[in-house]
């Protein structure tokens, strides 16, 4: 899918000239494009002298754009590394300004007809590094366990990894999808399938609830739990600019981290910063 | 300017045409290959990404078993080409097994059976599935085609190498055809009116004199045949489920070597051992694909001297 998009991105770019007004361009997380996209839409309907224009493509895909000089903000759904602050020091010298625009809970997504309850974080760390691989271990039927993945360059797969798998390197058998509705919707196909991915995509599945350690209380990815912090696996999204942000972008950024921009976030069924 | 001058300063616009092609393709190479060389030669791409580490079985931390791993992206990085290669080899067995004996019957039945208003239907129709872009067909096996597998063999897979390998073999068949059943319809209808005059059925002149005649082309056909499978991308990078297991099971899913270029290239830090890998990947895609069409033509070229006579 990553050519296509970047053949769109490539036309947008030969349309630009064509176009007076001022331009924003926003690249990266897939996570978060549908809330870009959003944003984007409400703020120019508002100022209409400003163009925003939106890619995907994944974070490290956006940081490397940042890096390139290729996007004014980056879209991320993880921090930036410190190999990616340092060479982004290296061209612009410069360490970046990081702006977190909203919360996102990582939901653990199962098939509707799945007779699993819950989950804890170490059963599903044991489920996706292969060393439980039948429901029947979990409270389910007896049926072989169908891991569904992330592309190793989207930063859903990193934040998982190093958040649910300490580190640890997936199944083999863990198979690679590309983008979170894919994901999705391979779960929905698939009654023994299990996936994760942002709490906004999800639609005809449903999200397990997550337990922090056996004797802890089950909790879902909803707006209070990600809030208090007592779904265990949330995290920050954040926009990324090289230099302390001016003019068009900064009166964007600062719409987007208000209260109309925030009001967007619950509508994408992401969690406000605030 | 003269007739003369001008027909010369054409000739040598299609004379440059024509070289850039070749130079084209040797700059390719030469790029491909310059990014790939650090896996051989760099000490630092060597010490994480040298070749035994590329084809050996490698164990990540001593207390854990030996395995083939790709796992790129990982504390330590694991870049083991087996599970790749593997599940490049399965998913072109499957398209070739689905697609060869399809594009050959159909070009048989085309060249010698079909009455000619058939033929004219026929021909183009499988002709027009070469022209349906591969990220369609992809698609097509990924949300409608696995389902339907799946269920019919009850599969604990939905995206597998059965899957992935019928999606590509749309792909190759009418490449296949098109070039048997020209190799078919160039065998000389000498050949065919003297069979019959023997007192040969149709079938016998369609099997034993047409089709050895035309056997190079034939075996031309699923040379490419096989070419365009290896290399094809988008077609497994949709199909296949894309995880790298090392299993000759037609109904595990898979990763091809192709798709790990396209799904991981994208993002690799620039001059990182992955990204030599990648290149490495590719080069290696390269020399295939290089190698199994050369034959090809080779092949061809032995099916024209022997239907001239040249060589009888």
């Amino acid at each position: 899918m990553r050519p296509m998009r970047s053949i769109t991105a490539g036309l947008l770019a030969l349309a630009v000239p064509l176009n007076a007004a001022a331009t924003i361009t926003i690249k990266g997380s897939d996570t978060l494009v549908i809330l870009n996209q959003k944003w984007a839409e409400a703020y120019r309907a508002k100022n209409p002298g400003v163009s925003i224009q939106v890619t995907g493509g994944g974070s490290g895909t956006g940081i490397a754009a940042l890096i390139n000089g290729s996007t004014d903000i980056c879209a991320a759904s993880r921090p930036m590394s410190r190999k990616e602050k340092l060479s982004l020091r290296d061209r612009f010298n410069t360490l970046g300004v990081e702006i977190p625009v909203a919360r996102d809970g990582l939901a653990v997504y199962l098939n509707d007809s799945n007779p699993v309850k819950e989950l804890t974080l170490r059963q599903v760390e044991q489920i996706y590094r292969g060393k439980i691989a039948n429901w029947k271990d979990v409270g389910g039927e007896d049926a072989k366990i169908i891991l569904y993945s992330r592309e190793n360059n989207s930063g859903t797969y990193v934040y998982f990894k190093d958040n649910v798998l300490q580190g640890r390197d997936f199944s083999p058998m863990a198979q690679s999808l590309p983008g979170t509705a894919a994901v999705v919707n391979a779960v929905v196909k698939d009654k023994r399938g299990i996936g994760y991915g942002g709490a906004a995509y999800a639609k005809g599945i449903k999200f397990c609830p997550i337990k922090k350690t056996d004797g802890d209380a089950a909790y879902e990815p909803t707006l209070e739990h990600v809030k208090s912090g007592k779904y265990p696996i949330s995290r920050d999204l954040y926009f990324y600019v090289r230099s302390k942000p001016s003019g068009d972008i900064k009166s964007f950024i600062g719409w987007v981290t208000g209260p109309e921009g925030q009001e967007l976030v619950g509508q994408v069924g992401y969690f406000p910063i605030r | 300017m003269s007739r003369r001058a001008a027909e010369s300063a054409i000739e040598a616009v299609i004379r440059v045409s024509a070289s850039l092609a070749i130079v084209g393709l040797v700059l390719i190479f030469v790029f491909i290959g310059k990014e790939a060389l650090p896996v051989l030669l760099s000490q630092e791409v060597r010490q994480e990404a040298g070749l035994s580490r590329l084809f050996l079985p490698q164990s990540p931390e001593p207390s854990e078993p030996k395995e083939f791993a790709w796992q790129p992206i990982s504390a330590i990085p694991k870049y083991s080409l087996l599970p790749l290669l593997t599940g490049t080899i399965k998913a072109t067995v499957v398209a070739l097994l689905f697609a060869l004996p399809l594009a050959l019957g159909a070009a048989v039945f085309s060249s010698e059976f079909a009455p000619s208003w058939l033929r004219e239907i026929i021909k183009p129709s499988i002709e027009l599935l070469a022209g349906i872009p591969s990220v369609v067909l992809g698609f097509f096996a990924l949300m409608v085609m696995a389902t339907y597998i799946q269920d019919l063999l009850g599969l604990d897979y939905r995206l597998n190498a059965i899957n992935a390998g019928i999606a590509l073999g749309l792909a190759v068949i009418p490449i296949v055809f098109t070039v048997a059943e020209d190799a078919l319809t160039a065998v000389p209808q000498s050949y065919r009116e003297g069979s019959i005059a023997l007192g040969a059925t149709p079938w016998q002149t369609a099997w034993r004199v047409v089709l050895p005649a035309a056997f190079p082309g034939i075996f031309a056909a699923c040379v490419l045949g096989f070419g365009r499978a290896i290399g094809e991308t988008m077609i497994v990078l949709m199909a296949s489920g894309n995880a790298a297991v090392l299993s000759l099971s037609p109904t595990d899913p898979l990763r091809t070597l192709s798709a790990t270029i396209a799904a991981e290239l994208g993002e690799v830090v620039h001059g990182s051992p992955h990204y030599h890998v990648l290149f490495f990947i590719g080069t290696l895609l390269f020399l295939f694909t290089f190698a199994t069409n050369l034959l090809g033509q080779a092949f061809v070229e032995r099916l024209k001297q022997r239907l001239s006579g040249s060589r009888l």
